[in-house]
């Protein structure tokens, strides 16, 4: 794709308005609690300038660089996710009259047109298959569907991937292909910027772009090359479906379970991963009780309990379920593997299981 | 209309902490009292020790005899009892007595009168004594369990025990890992949840005070916090706090022990 | 707008105790428009709502041509449960369904039937019983052959006995453990197989226990059965009902919306697999 024009760092703010003017609450990148997050961005100077991360399975440390960069980084631990599944929906409100009659009523989807800079190719992937299962199943969720409708994104090439990255092996990264509104590139002096649909089109004419040059494209190319490149790890290249399936009994799943924490963080952090639990919540007073869905984990007990059985007790199930639906039967259901190699689950699982490792362990590396 | 459910909380042996979760309730406090009858209350006025009720919440440990004596009265007198906090439900944090070498030896060492003290070899859950109908972990429990539970029980349900690991609240809470991130010896991964992941949200490390999670894989956790560097006695006394007599953690305790004496 | 986690409200307009934790709830959508709008098939379910507890896919066992009751036949065992329990006729709870796919109806039309089923009050059983019986012409003969684990947890026992004296039904009831008064055979389900009438190009309806069907299938298959006649009716933990909080996986499907009635071959990788 051409490059529509030059945005300089120094514009950056210029785009944030822009985003403000057309509407948008901006959402971006920022340092906090010691990580890069997604949150509501008002000054460009709150971008990362100038950070640093150093991911390896366990650990995430940010740093300070003396350098001009603001997307010198790999995804910290949440991407897209929260803005569209979020953590917890009101699904419906109950309510019961003295004479014991129920009424119920739909939970509006609360959403406001929200723009997202930064967004990773993982992440678009990732989005990719949230689509698929929140909106294109049975029916559509209309919480999800209500925060997808007014959605503009603004990608970032990757450049600076982690050591968990792995999206070269998935197919979806480090360069932002499709998905997005816009796309941003990141050079030393600012970011190459191409639109990916009318409505990114139709914004890049409000941004004080320059023409972009042939070295500058050329410069951004090297980069994304050289991060694809930078990749130190990768999913076995073979049909992980049917090995993994294959390998149900192997050692492997109870070795790996004397490491797994059963924590369910790999889950809470995997931008594909989608199940819910819902509850009840009701008033102290009795007169009303809200439905509510929230985020849950194939780690836990609840999830696969049936009137008095747990269907996976233990750990060593409970992390096969996780790893054959991700790599395995999500190809059956969406078509493809449920994994973008974004690495977070390597990063933030807290002992450290590595999903390229425990792969190609169970279902061996070669590429059969 | 029917008469209102009649409600009780006793104290054991305990600091009265899990009290506070209905004191501090404020509103809700007055709602309550439109739903059911307080009977028995000492922090709040009522005393009525002996009275039967429809459901009593029991707070604090097993200690003394006397304290043996009364919750098998307790239980007697409630349709429905449900143990709160940690001491109701695991001992407490003064079951580390329980581990004390030299049975109670230790009593003359810190009382100038140790005639005085009497007490149980140990300091046990309520659950030890007598059947219990639920029991809500923490220390302390919060407003939201025990309303929980008294609205369960007034719509003729159980309340709702929540076992997954304090991890997955932290995360629905967009939290950063602060074992991850930092570096922090957090216990959220072996500790029940119900707290609302109220450490890790304020940057600071789980200590358990909720208890074991279901399916706590205390080996592994253990082995992180060695490779964080915390020393086997230090690893021990993450396990042995407040929550050191729920099996998992005493079990986890143990373990470390007895790794910290085989290098000493 | 869809509004597919929406209950609408349903009167309890009889309550049937069936044995001690077994009772059968006969609902009403309240709502006439909604009543009228509604339909469904043997073999699916509904998600049944407690006011402020929760709710619970349990399957529908009346006929899809009775147009007045909606019949749910549930154990007591959960929190939900338990607390439906104890509803008394009149009391109301939140309804939202029909879900999922139901038993092969059209499939099985001009052929032998043969249900066999297992453990506790085997409702989707029933529901699709229920509907043969009232479409006699439409069906060759039918065989039902339940087993239980122990003679007492026999529940629709007048029902079994009824069936038996009707022409072309054939009833064969096993117990693991035997009781005074019992007047079935003593064992697994499949001891009742050599006596059963099990015709070759039969189509065969199970439910129950997954080991205990994975048995029955083995046998079944060595008399003849063709894999693709054999149907399952699979249970799983359910929240939304739809296809989206992910419990109910089993594999590739989720049984909400693929099942919960499954072809044996669908099914035949990881049934019985425990973990799945």
């Amino acid at each position: 794709m051409a490059a529509t024009g030059f945005l300089l760092r120094g514009h950056m703010q210029n785009l944030l308005d822009a985003l403000r003017a057309a509407g948008y609450r901006c959402v971006g990148p920022q340092v906090r609690d010691g990580a890069i997050i997604y949150d509501t961005l008002s000054q460009a100077d709150d971008l990362p300038w100038g950070w640093r991360d150093e991911q390896k399975p366990g650990r995430y440390r940010l740093g300070r660089h003396d350098s001009p960069w603001g997307f010198a980084w790999a995804n910290g631990p949440q991407g897209l996710k929260p803005l569209l599944f979020a953590s917890a929906d009101t699904l419906q409100t109950a309510r019961r009259t003295d004479e014991g009659a129920l009424h119920f009523e739909s939970a509006t989807p609360h959403a406001i047109a929200t723009a997202v800079l930064g967004v990773r190719a993982c992440d678009l992937a990732a989005l990719r298959l949230q689509d698929q299962h929140f909106l294109e199943g049975l029916v559509p969720d209309p919480h999800y569907a209500a925060r997808r409708a007014d959605l503009f994104l603004i990608a970032v090439h990757c450049t600076h991937p982690a050591a968990t990255c792995f999206c070269v092996s998935t197919g979806d990264g480090p360069r932002a292909e499709h998905g997005f509104d816009l796309a941003l590139g990141e050079t030393e002096e600012g970011f190459l910027g191409t639109a990916g649909s009318a409505a990114g089109a139709g914004f890049a004419k409000r941004l004080p772009l320059r023409a972009a040059e042939p070295r500058e494209q050329d410069a951004l190319e090297a980069r994304i090359t050289a991060a694809a490149a930078a990749q130190q790890r990768s999913l076995p290249a073979r049909d992980l479906r049917a090995a993994l399936f294959a390998n149900l009994r192997h050692p492997r799943w109870e070795e790996v379970a004397t490491r797994c924490l059963s924590c369910g963080n790999c889950t809470a952090v995997c931008p594909s991963c989608f199940c819910h639990a819902q509850s009840e919540e009701p008033t102290l007073d009795g007169l009303s009780s809200m439905s509510v869905r929230r985020w849950d984990s194939c780690f836990t007990q609840g999830h696969s309990a049936i009137h008095g059985i747990v269907i996976r007790a233990d750990t060593r199930q409970r992390y096969r379920q996780w790893l054959t639906h991700k790599l395995g039967s999500w190809h059956d259901q969406y078509g493809r593997s449920g994994c973008v190699g974004c690495g977070r689950c390597i990063t933030w699982c807290p002992v450290g299981i590595d999903i390229t490792e425990e792969a190609a362990g169970i279902c061996g590396s070669g590429h059969v | 209309m029917d008469a209102k459910p009649r409600l009780a909380v006793h104290k054991f042996s305990s600091c009265d902490g899990c009290q506070l979760a209905f004191l501090n309730q404020g509103a809700e406090l007055l709602q309550l009292a439109t739903l059911v009858e307080i009977v028995h209350f000492a922090q709040a006025g009522f005393v009525a020790p002996d009275a039967t009720v429809d459901m009593a919440f029991v707070e604090g440990s097993i200690s003394t005899p006397e304290d043996e004596k009364r919750i098998r009265l307790v239980r007697k007198n409630s349709r429905y009892l449900v143990a709160i906090g940690a001491c109701a439900t695991a001992g407490g944090l003064q079951a580390l007595r329980n581990r004390a070498p030299g049975g109670a030896g230790w009593i003359a060492e810190i009382y100038p009168q140790p005639g005085h003290i009497h007490a149980l070899p140990a300091s046990t859950a309520v659950s030890a004594h007598v059947p219990v109908d639920a029991e809500l972990w923490g220390c302390p429990v919060n407003g939201r369990q025990v309303l929980d539970a008294v609205r369960g029980r007034l719509f003729g349900v159980t309340p709702v025990v929540e076992t997954d690991k304090v991890c997955l609240e932290c995360k629905r809470q967009q939290g950063v890992c602060v074992l991850v991130a930092h570096g922090a010896p957090c216990m959220g991964p072996v500790t029940r949840t119900g707290c609302g992941a109220l450490c890790p949200r304020l940057h600071r490390d789980c200590y358990a005070c909720y208890g074991p999670a279901e399916n706590a894989n205390t080996q592994a956790l253990g082995r992180r916090l060695a490779d964080l560097g915390l020393s086997p006695a230090a690893i021990a006394r993450r396990f042995l706090s407040i929550n050191n007599a729920a099996t998992a953690f005493r079990d986890a305790g143990d373990r470390w022990q007895e790794e910290d004496h085989g290098d000493a | 707008m869809s509004e597919p986690h929406l209950m609408h409200e349903a009167v309890i307009c009889e309550r049937i105790q069936e044995s001690p934790t077994i009772f059968t709830l006969r609902l009403a959508f309240t709502d006439p428009e909604h009543k009228a709008r509604y339909r469904f098939q043997p073999g699916q379910f509904n998600m049944v709502g407690l006011y402020g507890v929760g709710q619970s896919p349990i399957s529908i066992v009346s006929d899809p041509e009775d147009e007045h009751l909606l019949d749910h036949t549930i154990r007591g065992l959960g929190r939900v449960s338990l607390g439906l329990s104890r509803l008394a006729p009149g009391g109301r709870v939140g309804l939202r369904g029909p879900y999922g796919r139901g038993w092969p109806l059209a499939a099985a039309e001009g052929r032998n039937i043969v249900l066999v089923t297992g453990g506790l009050g085997c409702a989707p059983a029933v529901s699709v019983i229920r509907y043969i019986l009232r479409r006699r012409e439409r069906f060759g003969h039918l065989t039902i052959l339940q087993g239980v684990k122990h003679a007492d947890d026999l529940i629709w026992r007048q029902q079994y006995e009824r069936w038996s004296g009707l022409p072309d039904v054939y009833v064969g009831l096993a117990a693991d453990v035997s009781a005074p008064g019992w007047f079935g055979q003593v064992g697994p389900v499949t001891v009742l197989f050599d006596r059963a009438p099990i015709a070759p190009g039969s189509l065969v309806m199970l439910c129950g226990p997954e080991m205990m069907m994975r048995a029955v299938v083995e046998d079944l298959r060595h008399r003849g059965i063709d894999e693709n006649d054999i149907w399952l009716s699979m249970e799983r933990n359910m929240h939304c009902a739809v296809g989206l909080c992910g419990h109910c996986q089993i594999g590739p499907y989720f049984v909400c919306r693929n099942g919960p009635v499954f072809s044996y071959p669908e099914l035949k990788a990881l049934l019985g697999e425990r973990g799945f």
